[in-house]
Parts: C-alpha cells; structure tokens; sequence
C-alpha cells in the first residue's frame, strides 16, 4: 500500500514537515516533531535498503511521468546505503539536540533551528536518491541554505562570519556544478542521471563535455571540502552550534562525496573519469597532501572543535583516496570511510556538545581534569578517537584496513605506509586532548558534572556502533563491497 | 566569423569572470554578495542561450510553424533564479548580523584578532 512511495515519502516527510514546525512554534513541539520525523526517515531508509537488496534498484517516477522526461527517484545499493548513514546520523544527532540547543541557540529562533535541520535533513536525503541531475541542484541548494542558517544561529557573533564564507563558497560550488550540467545538456539533451551515463559515452572526445566534467568535479569538490578548497570548513565546523556541527561533520560532506562518485562513475564512467582524465592520479595526490596537511594542521590547534575540523579534512582525504585508486577494493576503502566516519565524526562532535554543555568551553586548556569530572563523556571521546586513530576493533581500522589492502593491490606500498605515517599524526592530536583531561589536574572547586542523560545516550550509541562495526564487519563491508562492484561496472 | 555569432557566449564568459573576481578580489561583504549575483546571473544567461534554436518561435503549438525553441532551459533556470534570490536573501540577512555584531562589513576589520564576544 504504502511501500510503493517509500521513496517519496523519504523527501515528502521532512519537508512538509519544516513548515509544520514554523506554525507550531514552541520550541519543545517543534522538537518533538522533528524527532518524531527524523525517527521515521530513518525507517524508511531501513526499508528502503531492504528492498534494493532483496529485489534490485528501485525506480519511482514522481507525478507519474517516465523517465527521462519525468523526475525519477532511483534508489540502488549506492545510495540506499548513504540513505541509510545520512537518516541514522540525522535521527541519533537531532534527538541530542534538545538540551544543547536551549543553551546555545536564541529562545525566540529555536524552532527556526529544527526547521532548518528538518531541511536539511530533506536536502541531503533529497541529494541523495534522486536520479535527475539539475533536481539534485535543487536539493543541494535545499540542504546548503539550511545549513548556512543552522552554522549562523549559535549566540557567537564568529558564527555569522563563518556562516558567511560557507555561503560564498557553498553557492560558488552548486554554481559551477549547474554549469557543468548546463554544458552536459547541451550535449546530450538529457539530465535524467542513467540517461545522461547512456549518452555521455558517445560524445566524450567533446571539449564541452570535458569542460563540464571540470566544472561539476571542482563544484562538488568545494561541497565536500576537498583539499584545496575545504577553507570554509574549519571556522564552519568550530563556530557552528554543537549539534550542527555534529550533523554536518557527519553527513554533509558524506553526501557530497557520494554525489563526486555519482559524477565520477556513474554519468562518466570510470573509463573516462580515470583513462581519458588523469583523475585518479590527481585524487591521489590530493588525498595525500589532505591526510598530511590536515592531520598536520590539527595538532596547534586550541579550540578542540577546531581541531576535530580539521581531522575531517584529513578524514576526506582518506575517502578521496579510496576514489582515486579507482578499484574496486580501493573504493570499498573509500564508501567504508564514508559510513565509518560519519559514526566517528557524529560521536566525537557530540563528545563536545556534552562538554560545551558542562563547561562552556571546548578549548583545550578547560579539558583539565575533566577525565574525572565527565568521566563517561571522556570516555566516549576516547573511545572515539581510537576509532579516529584506526586501532582494531574499532571501524576506523577496517575501512582503513581496505583502503591499504586497496592500495597494495595496486602494487603502490609507498601509499601504505603515507596513510599508515598520517594515522600517526591522528595519534598525536588525538592523545593532547587524552593527556589534559586526564592528567592534568582539574581547576579547584570543579565538582563532578557528567553530562545530562538525553545527551550522553546519543553519544554512546554512536560510540557505541564504533566497536560494534569494528567487529561485525559483515553489514558494513558487505553493502560496501557491493556498492562499489555495482558503481564500477563490476558483477553488479 | 564563426566567434562573432556566439556572442552570448562570450558574454557569460565575461560576466562569469567578472563576477567570480568581485567575489574574491572585493574586501566589502556587499559587494561580495554583488559579484556572486553577476557569476549567477551569467549562468542564468548560459542556460537561456543554449535553449535558443536558429530561427525558432516560442514553444506554442500553432499550425504552420514547425521550429520551436526548447523550452526546458527557460524553465530550468526559473528554479535556478528562485535559489540564487534565495541564497541573496540570505547572505544580505547574515550581512545585516554581521554589521550589527562588528559594526563594519570590511573583511579587513572581521578580521582582527579578537577575544571571543
């Protein structure tokens, strides 16, 4: 009855919902509901997932009209999967919110804040099922307005400068990816995704098509904070309120990526995103100087925010280079990453939700002692940053286990040892903020403030999916594994 | 002369430049906004171009006419303007914060070390 119009439904539910959460204005409804909503994305995705593995791809033509002239929804391994990671972390993250957001955001704009995050959360969703290359515009610019709105609303007027940056480099990069796909039109007369994948093969010797194969790889590289062009991130991540912070670390850039393999592998193809191009091997070297220079650039940091940050600048990197090995382990690596991180990220942010919450502060000189005063929250971080690291047991080191099975398949062990050096330097980072809070004596008259319960259990259940992927690998890799073979032409 | 007959073209070459160069070169938040409306509107103008067929009539089913623009372009880059005066709406509100935080829109002064407020 219903499940015809799952993937509807996935959009429709939180987008109608936003303007709901507007007329009801008190902060606590609008809560309500957008958790009620947020839990039921995340049904639907679990169905979603279910049924693409049961019985294949899932086409939905919206208002009825077939493809390639209609808008289709198409859901397949790829992005039911990202489906998947994008709801849960939506739905875990946003039911933390409640006590953090009261301290942190305005009395007066906290229903505008879960209606932001209920766009959001429907962008991103948005971005990801949709089959139609200039729809998948519409929602990237869904999701991005929202979350310049969500970083902008903390009370830190360093907020709004940082919201600002995201915004010029936000539009700048969905601009140059709307050329791209003008010029993709232009050539091929379609904008339907598996259409365009037809008929791309037999015109890629076109300048246009490569000008806009350039054109759509820079845009979304600037939505995911690839190397180069992942300025905006930082200050965005750091200023941002604390359960933002955590839903973008967690999913925006994770969605961009996957729209980067979408262009990559499926409108392109591998052959001429990695023979004609020489992509792989610019991703690569990226990746390398990302893992390096971010890992790198964490270490003087203060703001223990600011330097989490950076990590996921390193952390793309890492996902980056799974693309750039352009096999089918190497890619395995880079989706694991993509899920792995999300879980590390989304836990390790709400680690300093907990604390911003308790101490009002996330720089690192305010961590001292707080191994004692916090012990679960500190426990969770560190939980957190041995995923972070990539020690077993936890899923940090299978997806980084893959990408260097990945890069010794190609015979390129130098590339091993890089990313086995820059885990080291997640080490370090990651040990500054260990040693003060539990070496360093706490400041005198501190008491023992563990974080309030509705905030703890958010956290330690992500944490907690840290240890649980990092055993039973079988879910995770599995869907993984076929996402990639299915993406790279390979068995399907 | 084939250069001079794609002079749409040339125009969105120029604006896109023109634009992306305010938005990076310019100091002033305004202007920055300013610049980032001249880069989009310049796609507005790729997209609008690219549905023009030589010698077509608007797309209304009328007896003995038998060349039509495209239309979808147009209808694409409707959407494609309600975003970018979406996105100026925005920037402009997030602008007006900014002024009444630091008192000044320059990026020179938002960038002073400071304590935090």
């Amino acid at each position: 009855m219903i499940s015809p119009h799952l993937p509807a439904l996935q959009i429709v539910l939180p987008l109608l919902s936003a303007p709901v959460c507007v007329l009801l204005r008190r902060s606590i409804l609008t809560y309500a509901v957008t958790v009620a909503i947020c839990w039921l994305t995340f049904a639907i995705a679990v169905l979603l997932l279910q049924q693409v593995l049961a019985s294949g791809p899932i086409s939905y033509r919206l208002g009825g009209w077939a493809p390639p002239w209609g808008i289709e929804y198409r859901v397949d391994t790829v992005n039911a999967y990202v489906l998947l990671i994008v709801s849960a972390i939506g739905a875990i993250v946003i039911t933390a919110a409640r006590p953090t957001v009261e301290r942190e955001v305005g009395e007066d704009v906290q229903y505008l804040f879960y209606t932001c995050a209920l766009l959001c959360l429907a962008g991103m969703l948005g971005v990801t099922i949709t089959g139609d290359a200039f729809n998948l515009f519409v929602f990237l610019e869904i999701s991005s307005l929202s979350s310049y709105v969500l970083v902008s609303l903390r009370r830190d007027r360093r907020a709004l400068t940082a919201a600002f940056h995201y915004l010029i480099f936000g539009t700048i990069g969905a601009t140059f990816y709307l050329i791209g796909v003008g010029l993709l039109y232009q050539a091929t007369g379609t904008l339907n995704i598996a259409d365009l994948a037809v008929r791309v093969a037999g015109v890629t010797d076109s300048q246009s098509v490569r000008a806009a194969f350039a054109f759509m790889v820079v845009g979304i590289a600037i939505k995911a904070a690839v190397f180069p062009v992942h300025i905006w991130l930082p200050n965005a991540y750091a200023y941002a309120p604390s359960i933002v912070s955590a839903l973008l670390a967690a999913t925006a850039t994770k969605v961009a990526i996957y729209v980067l393999l979408r262009v990559f592998l499926t409108i392109f193809g591998p052959v001429f995103a990695f023979s004609t191009m020489p992509l792989g091997e610019m991703l690569v070297a990226l990746a390398v100087v990302a893992m390096f220079v971010g890992s790198a650039v964490a270490i003087f940091q203060e703001d223990v925010k600011r330097m989490l940050a950076y990590s996921s600048v390193a952390q793309i990197g890492y996902m980056i280079l799974g693309i750039g090995l352009a096999t089918s382990l190497g890619l395995t690596g880079g989706i694991l990453h993509l899920f792995n991180h999300a879980v590390i990220k989304g836990g390790l942010f709400l680690v300093m939700a907990c604390v911003f919450y308790r101490i009002g502060s996330v720089q690192l000189v305010d961590f001292a002692g707080l191994g004692r005063r916090m012990p679960w929250t500190m426990a969770a971080f560190v939980v957190g940053g041995l995923s972070l690291i990539g020690v077993p047991l936890t899923t940090g080191f299978v997806s980084k286990w893959y990408l260097i099975l990945g890069a010794l398949d190609k015979g390129w062990w130098w590339l091993a040892v890089l990313i086995l050096l820059s885990s080291l330097l997640a080490v370090i980072y990651v040990w500054r903020v260990v040693e003060v809070a539990y070496f360093r004596a706490p400041p005198e008259a501190a008491t023992r403030l563990e974080a309030p319960v509705s905030l703890l259990v958010p956290t330690w259940v992500l944490i907690a999916a840290n240890i649980y992927f990092g055993i039973d690998t079988r879910v995770s890799v599995g869907v993984a594994k076929r996402a990639a073979e299915a993406l790279m032409g390979v068995g399907a | 002369m084939e250069w001079a007959g794609l002079y749409n073209y040339w125009i969105v070459i120029f604006l896109m430049m023109a634009g992306l160069y305010v938005v990076i070169a310019s100091g002033n938040l305004i202007k920055k906004m300013v610049g980032l409306n001249i880069f989009q509107a310049s796609v507005f103008l790729l997209y609008i171009t690219m549905g023009k067929v030589q010698g077509g009539t608007a797309p209304i089913i009328e007896e003995g006419i038998r060349v039509y623009s495209n239309p979808l372009p147009h209808v694409l880059i409707l959407t494609a303007i309600v975003v970018g005066v979406a996105t100026t709406a925005l920037g402009l509100a997030i602008i007006v914060r900014i002024n009444e935080a630091f008192g000044s829109i320059e990026e020179d002064d938002l960038e002073k070390p400071e304590e935090a407020s």
